[in-house]
């Protein structure tokens, strides 16, 4: 596949693996933020072609994972009522409320359908006029101009039936959050490469000249995952803080500005409580009054309340970057991907599931011998 | 998050305000919206993601990214060899 | 519940157009249902013997012996449909074990309001494959459920097959040591499903792989191939079945992930998707552990026939280290080795 395959040269990678090798002297802490770099270090085993210097931490992009229970708890409400049929992403399914799942009420008998896109949940919405169509919209800025869209879409078409339920967080508050705080550890970012597609990377530079960290703005595929570490390791070992695009051929500096008016036309910044972290003031998007009727927390009178998390799950600092899923007193025992307690066990690249996945065995160096 | 593939684009439909259009990957097909992307046209590469694109591909820069790391590789094995 | 047929079937059709409980309450119209549809399509004296039991002859030696469920949905999807499935999954349990089919049982539990005429679509399906397969379908049973406790259409098919002397292929004879090899290219049938779900359309020309594999198997057997394990693909996938036949024989496989043939179209399915192509369903395509000096020769065997075309050597059973037994190890194309899990589910499609 094309932009796909020469950035998995196997080649190319190796080179950068033995340039870090080389110019790697101190130990340094990293963190990609992004659930699907997290995802693709895991499936290719980049962590092992990394010198021992070289820690990679993974960071809190997974807006699976950090989407509070309690607005699971509502999905799950508004799913079982008769009359609705509930869209959501399949990531979303198995992710545990305070007691239920939606794959759960789906068997219970819930109209719970799986889409691939938002404008599917608006397409069914138009289909089917005699009922209530809702998407669980969910993800960080990258999903937000398909939310918008979707919106808007139903605003045009004068759909009565349509309404979103929001969990759209933003990223550079909840790296803000782990850089002021004082358990800090991590001295170098990985940008979510499809984020900045979107948003540009300002608030990112901003961020490097707040807190004097280098930071990369990086993408997906094992070379660009190779090379945003390359250019991270370079300012730290030379002692600078800068903001870098390794990402060149999808991020702009302002990003997409269609895409962003979009966003802007039909959200804006609101607090958001982070599941296993709190709450972060201006760290998510909430529908705009313009917009109220496609609010589904209004047009299904839900309450707000808040879910205690438990206690003993460290989802919160595992996310962060301060713990690893092995610290957990519930990792692999009480905790599995069978039965998860906090969500970074459930979603596919949460690091907890990658953790359980991918390292239940101690790994061998990668065998070039073949 | 933010699993996003490229695609090539086959065919745009102007008329919808989402502009939805065919994007191409590897032989099978997907109608999504190219809204966010006035500039691409039938045969460009763009990035999708939950059913839109939110870039068209940089085909030069993508090349400029790939060049750089062979020039990495060919400086790396000169640096070898003189050893 | 879908079903979108024009047809054009021999099998006389009843006045009813849709299956009532009525159907299935042992009364006149479930004779009439039974007699018109199954007893006719499936056409054979053990089964017009019309008994609670099928009296079969039984030739010497060692039988196999197999039952499966089939809740597909859709009910029908490129590629074949539940009925086939029904038939050719039975049929090649028995060919894993070496077997070759003698008689299949078939039984239905059909939701009210499914329309006769997709029934009697599906069972000539069956009859069809059940036909290809040379082996009749001698004894069944139906009921029929009320509207919405069923997919449209459930179907149980057991089958009895003929082990010929000397042959042994189980589990317990994998060995360190022994190649790993793959008749042909994974993925299909789940993709083929999932082109025609609602909320993931996507056009392809993708259609599932659901084949029968007996063919393919006695043509090893006929090239001297001593096959020690064989195990067929289906839910769940290449990396399910390795999996459960670690499990099983607690030894490590060891896979080369860049070896195991995969279509583009699949390929690319996958990547929008976010699906582990490891994981995605197939139904016509099975793994053969053969000694490692008779590797070679078993692709070779296997490519002479239109279903192992694409036949590969994908991995090896490792020599056993304490720390990795019953695991499935994959290299990736990068050469770094993950250890392959099986998803909690079935693999859901994802945006992260």
């Amino acid at each position: 596949m094309k932009y796909v395959d020469e950035y998995r040269d196997s080649e190319l990678v190796d080179t950068i693996a033995e340039r870090l090798r080389r110019i790697t002297t101190s130990h340094w802490r990293i963190m990609e933020i992004c659930g699907g770099q997290t995802h693709a270090i895991l499936r290719f085993g980049i962590d092992e072609l990394l010198p021992s210097g070289i820690e990679l931490v993974h960071g809190p992009g997974c807006p699976v994972c950090v989407t509070p229970a309690a607005l699971i708890d509502k999905a799950c409400s508004i799913a079982v009522l008769d009359n609705v049929i509930f869209c959501s992403f399949g990531d979303m399914l198995r992710v545990p409320g305070s007691h239920a799942d939606l794959l759960e009420v789906k068997s219970q008998g819930g109209d719970v359908r799986m889409v691939y896109s938002p404008l599917d949940a608006v397409t069914l919405a138009r289909e089917n006029p005699q009922r209530e169509v809702v998407f669980f919209a969910i993800g960080f800025e990258t999903t937000a101009p398909a939310s918008a869209a979707a919106v808007h879409q139903a605003e045009q078409e004068k759909l009565s039936n349509f309404s979103i339920l929001v969990s759209q967080v933003l990223v550079p508050p909840a790296i803000e959050a782990i850089l002021s705080s004082t358990h800090n550890l991590v001295q170098g970012f990985l940008a979510p490469g499809h984020v900045c597609t979107v948003t540009g990377y300002e608030d990112y530079a901003a961020l490097v000249r707040r807190f004097n960290v280098p930071i990369v703005v990086t993408g997906f595929e094992p070379l660009d995952i190779m090379h945003g570490i390359y250019l991270t390791i370079q300012q730290l070992e030379s002692g600078r803080a800068e903001i870098e695009n390794q990402y060149t051929r999808s991020v702009r500096p302002r990003g997409n500005e269609i895409a962003r008016q979009m966003i802007e036309r039909v959200f804006q910044a609101a607090s958001f409580s982070w599941r296993g972290v709190g709450e972060i003031p201006r760290s998510g998007l909430r529908l705009r009054e313009a917009y109220a009727q496609f609010d589904a927390e209004r047009r299904f009178g839900m309450e707000s309340y808040t879910t205690p998390d438990d206690p003993q799950c460290i989802a919160g600092a595992v996310l962060q970057g301060v713990r690893k899923p092995p610290d957990c007193s519930l990792f692999g025992s009480h905790c599995t991907p069978g039965h998860p307690v906090g969500a970074p066990m459930v979603s596919a690249e949460g690091a907890c599931a990658a953790y359980y996945r991918y390292r239940r065995v101690p790994r061998r160096r990668s065998d070039n011998s073949q | 998050m933010c699993l996003a593939v490229p695609g090539r684009v086959l065919s745009i439909d102007p008329e919808s305000v989402l502009r939805p259009g065919r994007v191409d990957f590897a032989g099978i097909s997907k109608q999504v919206s190219l809204a966010c992307v006035p500039e691409a046209r039938v045969g460009d590469y763009v990035l999708v993601h939950a059913g839109i694109a939110i870039t068209r591909i940089d085909e030069q820069l993508a090349a400029e990214t790939l060049d750089l790391l062979r020039q990495m590789q060919q400086q790396q094995a000169s640096e070898d060899t003189q050893l | 519940m879908v079903d979108n047929f024009t047809l054009s079937c021999p099998t006389p059709r009843p006045r009813d157009s849709i299956v009532t409980l009525s159907h299935g309450g042992g009364g006149r119209l479930m004779k009439d249902l039974v007699d018109d549809l199954f007893i006719t399509a499936f056409n054979n004296p053990e089964l017009a013997e019309k008994h609670d039991s099928a009296r079969v002859a039984a030739p010497g030696g060692r039988l196999a012996f197999t039952t499966d469920s089939y809740v597909v949905n859709p009910l029908v999807f490129p590629g074949g449909d539940i009925g086939s499935l029904a038939i050719t999954g039975t049929v090649n349990d028995l060919a894993m074990a070496g077997a070759v089919p003698h008689r299949l049982s078939c039984a239905m539990i059909i939701e009210e309001g499914l329309r006769i005429e997709t029934l009697a679509a599906i069972v000539d399906s069956m009859a069809a494959t059940a036909a290809a397969a040379r082996a009749c379908v001698v004894t069944g049973d139906t009921k029929v459920v009320e509207h919405g406790k069923g997919d449209g259409l459930y179907i149980n098919t057991a089958g009895i097959g003929l082990i010929p002397t000397g042959r042994e292929v189980v589990p317990r004879r994998v060995t360190a040591g022994d190649t790993i090899v793959i008749s042909g290219d994974i993925g299909r049938h789940g993709i083929a499903v999932m082109s025609v779900r609602e909320g993931l359309a996507f056009e392809t020309t993708i259609e599932s792989d659901c084949a029968l594999l007996t063919e393919p198997v006695e043509l090893l057997f006929g090239a001297g191939i001593d096959c020690h394990c064989l195990r067929d693909l289906t839910r769940g996938g290449l990396g399910a079945a390795l999996i459960e036949i670690a499990e099983t024989t607690m030894l490590h496989l060891d896979i080369d992930e860049t070896a195991v043939p995969i279509s583009g179209q699949v390929r690319g399915a996958c990547e929008i998707l976010g699906l582990d192509p490891l994981f995605v369903a197939c139904e016509g395509r099975f793994v053969a552990f053969v000694p490692a000096d008779q590797a070679v020769h078993a692709v070779d065997a296997l490519h002479r026939h239109a279903l192992g075309v694409g036949a590969k050597v994908v991995g090896t059973v490792a020599a056993v280290q304490p720390d990795e037994r019953g695991l499935v190890t994959s290299r990736s194309s990068l050469g770094t080795r993950r250890v392959l899990d099986l998803p909690v589910g079935d693999q859901l499609p994802r945006i992260c």
